[in-house]
């Protein structure tokens, strides 16, 4: 619905569980808005769709999950390396291999490390909510237009299968810019117009990287989004992202109803990572919980961005049938580590 | 005096990269024959592939996206889905095509996708250095069929144009060659109906071009124009395979 609140008419994608609800839903309401929806024969096939139709300028998207985004990855290489915009929606299930279809976070690295071939990153955003799977795609397709890289809605298989009430908001007003490098046919005293990946001349490759890290660091300074949750005083702050955040954020409740200064922070744009936002926490605080749907990959992330000698402590629930943790098994962990560092 | 031939308008005054005797420059341009006879070159999209066909945007004077290795129709699928009034073509190798790509050909060729495929068979990867390719003629010495295509192990060669031809969704299937000015003749002709049909949006269309590969083959030029009559023809017999305006 978010996607097409923002002006999304093409999608392509392939069955695989748990993300199956958008491309039936889409299915249904594409054709009625004069859009295009295919069910491609591959994933590969898919992403490769996405890469032609955003070629032309228009806005389009896929999603999958785990083994449906491993064989995308090719693709969102070359259109990270062709410069092209596109939403991608990783419903993230357990892994590796065929896995299982529980909620999982171990894909973060494979999302926030650009997953592909060749060194390049693209935009991740986590949403923890069913509003956010709504306003998040589309800021998704926002983003990835402004800064003309492939954006992912990184969510896992307990947000994606959510009920949950939530506001239709309409398409926020943002001055997006033109696409003049689209290929839409050269008309008369047109420019040729190439989307292209392959820089064999002298220099170009090299140039190529260092005008993508400096649009990285662009997206650092200006589009990283988080939520703090009684940080103001806590002596310990969890740190989750996704589904998992939910769940810390009630054993924050319970934590601080026992007197306990706990407090959570939560990323909402992985990929940048709000680094400062870390910074300028662990200066106040006495320690980090980071919680995770994984043996801890964000981790890296949050001491790499905290002040030096900071503590960080981990809690991780790998996935798997039944490893979703309480709020109950999070508010011991954060007692435990409480009493030391406090 | 009257000037009877030029460089088409969708080609651009440029030297090419590929080496001497090689046919690509010949399809080249008999595909940049037909944009022009068509008025199309200001609203064509072509796509290009991996290998010595990447480089169709040096050469060709038209917008272009290029894919990865084998994946050209399904990035021309999204192109020409969301830009329907364009003429969206793919110019693909035999590796590209018929080996890596063959979901992409395949599932594109099914839906009936509104665009025309170039395919060049050479019988070999001619960019990374001549090994053995999905088209490669039974007994042929690659660099990694070194005793000769064997085909109890490698399989037969595929014959492109005729697989494609018996799915509905194909609206042209054909196999031409430019080793003589006969079959450049006929090439042109088939080439420039497999866009005419883009225009009336009649379907898919699909032309196999056999081509020479000197470097490759480790011939002369002229010797591998000759391979291609007495070896490629004989294998891969050339004409059109499926013309929904015949059913």
């Amino acid at each position: 619905m978010a996607a097409l609140e923002a002006g999304c008419r093409y999608y392509f994608g392939y069955p695989i569980t748990p993300q199956s609800d958008i491309p039936e839903y889409l299915s249904r309401e594409l054709p009625r808005l004069g859009g295009e929806f295919i069910q491609a024969e591959s994933e590969i096939g898919a992403i490769n769709m996405l890469l032609g139709a955003s070629a032309t300028g228009v806005r389009a998207m896929t999603s999958s999950s785990g083994p449906g985004i491993s064989l995308k990855q090719e693709g969102i290489s070359y259109m990270a390396g062709s410069e092209l915009p596109g939403v991608i929606v990783d419903i993230m299930r357990a892994g590796p291999g065929l896995g299982g279809i529980d909620a999982s976070q171990a894909d973060y690295f494979q999302a926030t490390r650009g997953g592909g071939h060749g060194g390049y990153r693209i935009i991740v955003l986590a949403p923890s909510s069913v509003q956010e799977m709504y306003d998040l795609t589309m800021l998704a397709f926002d983003l990835s237009d402004i800064y003309r890289m492939p954006a992912m809605v990184l969510a896992d298989s307990v947000i994606g299968q959510m009920k949950e009430s939530f506001t239709c908001n309409p398409r926020p007003k943002v001055a997006l810019p033109d696409k003049p490098w689209a290929v839409r046919g050269r008309a008369e005293g047109e420019p040729q117009n190439i989307v292209k990946s392959l820089y064999l001349g002298d220099g170009e490759m090299e140039a190529f990287h260092w005008k993508m890290h400096a649009r990285y660091q662009e997206l650092a300074d200006n589009e990283c989004r988080w939520e703090e949750t009684d940080t103001d005083d806590a002596e310990l702050v969890l740190t989750a992202f996704g589904s998992t955040a939910r769940i810390a954020r009630t054993a924050v409740a319970m934590a601080r109803s026992e007197g306990i200064k706990a407090g959570l922070l939560r990323p909402v744009t992985l990929f940048p990572f709000p680094k400062k936002a870390y910074a300028a926490l662990s200066e106040r605080c006495k320690c980090f919980l980071d919680v995770e749907l994984s043996t801890g990959q964000m981790i890296d992330d949050v001491r790499l961005s905290v002040a030096r000698d900071t503590e960080v402590h981990f809690y991780g629930r790998p996935p798997g049938a039944g490893s979703l943790p309480t709020p109950e098994e999070l508010l011991l962990q954060i007692k435990k580590y409480y009493r030391t560092c406090a | 005096m009257k000037n009877v031939f030029a460089r088409p308008d969708s080609l651009k005054d440029v030297q090419t990269h590929f080496c001497p005797g090689c046919h690509h420059g010949s399809v080249h341009r008999l595909v940049a024959e037909a944009l022009d006879e068509h008025d199309l070159r200001s609203r064509t999209i072509g796509v290009a592939s991996v290998g010595c066909s990447v480089f169709l945007y040096s050469y060709f004077d038209v917008d272009v996206i290029e894919s990865p290795h084998g994946r050209a129709p399904a990035v021309a699928t999204g192109a020409k889905r969301t830009r329907p009034d364009r003429i969206v073509f793919t110019y693909q190798g035999d590796g590209d095509l018929a080996a890596i790509g063959t979901s992409e050909i395949i599932h594109a060729a099914n839906r009936g996708e509104d665009i025309t495929v170039i395919f060049v068979n050479n019988t070999t990867y001619g960019m990374t250095g001549g090994q053995m390719a999905p088209t490669t003629l039974p007994g042929q010495k690659t660099s990694t069929s070194p005793y000769g295509r064997d085909i109890s192990k490698d399989g037969a060669p595929f014959r492109m144009a005729e697989l494609l031809s018996h799915l509905d969704g194909v609206a042209y299937s054909a196999r031409v060659a430019v080793n003589s000015p006969r079959n450049v003749l006929q090439a042109k002709k088939i080439i420039s109906t497999a866009f005419r049909y883009q225009v009336e949006k009649k379907g898919f269309a699909f032309i196999e071009a056999l081509a020479s590969c000197p470097t490759n083959w480790g011939m002369k030029p002229l010797e591998a124009n000759q391979r291609v009559a007495d070896e490629l023809i004989p294998y891969f017999p050339l004409g059109v395979y499926r013309n929904t305006a015949n059913l």
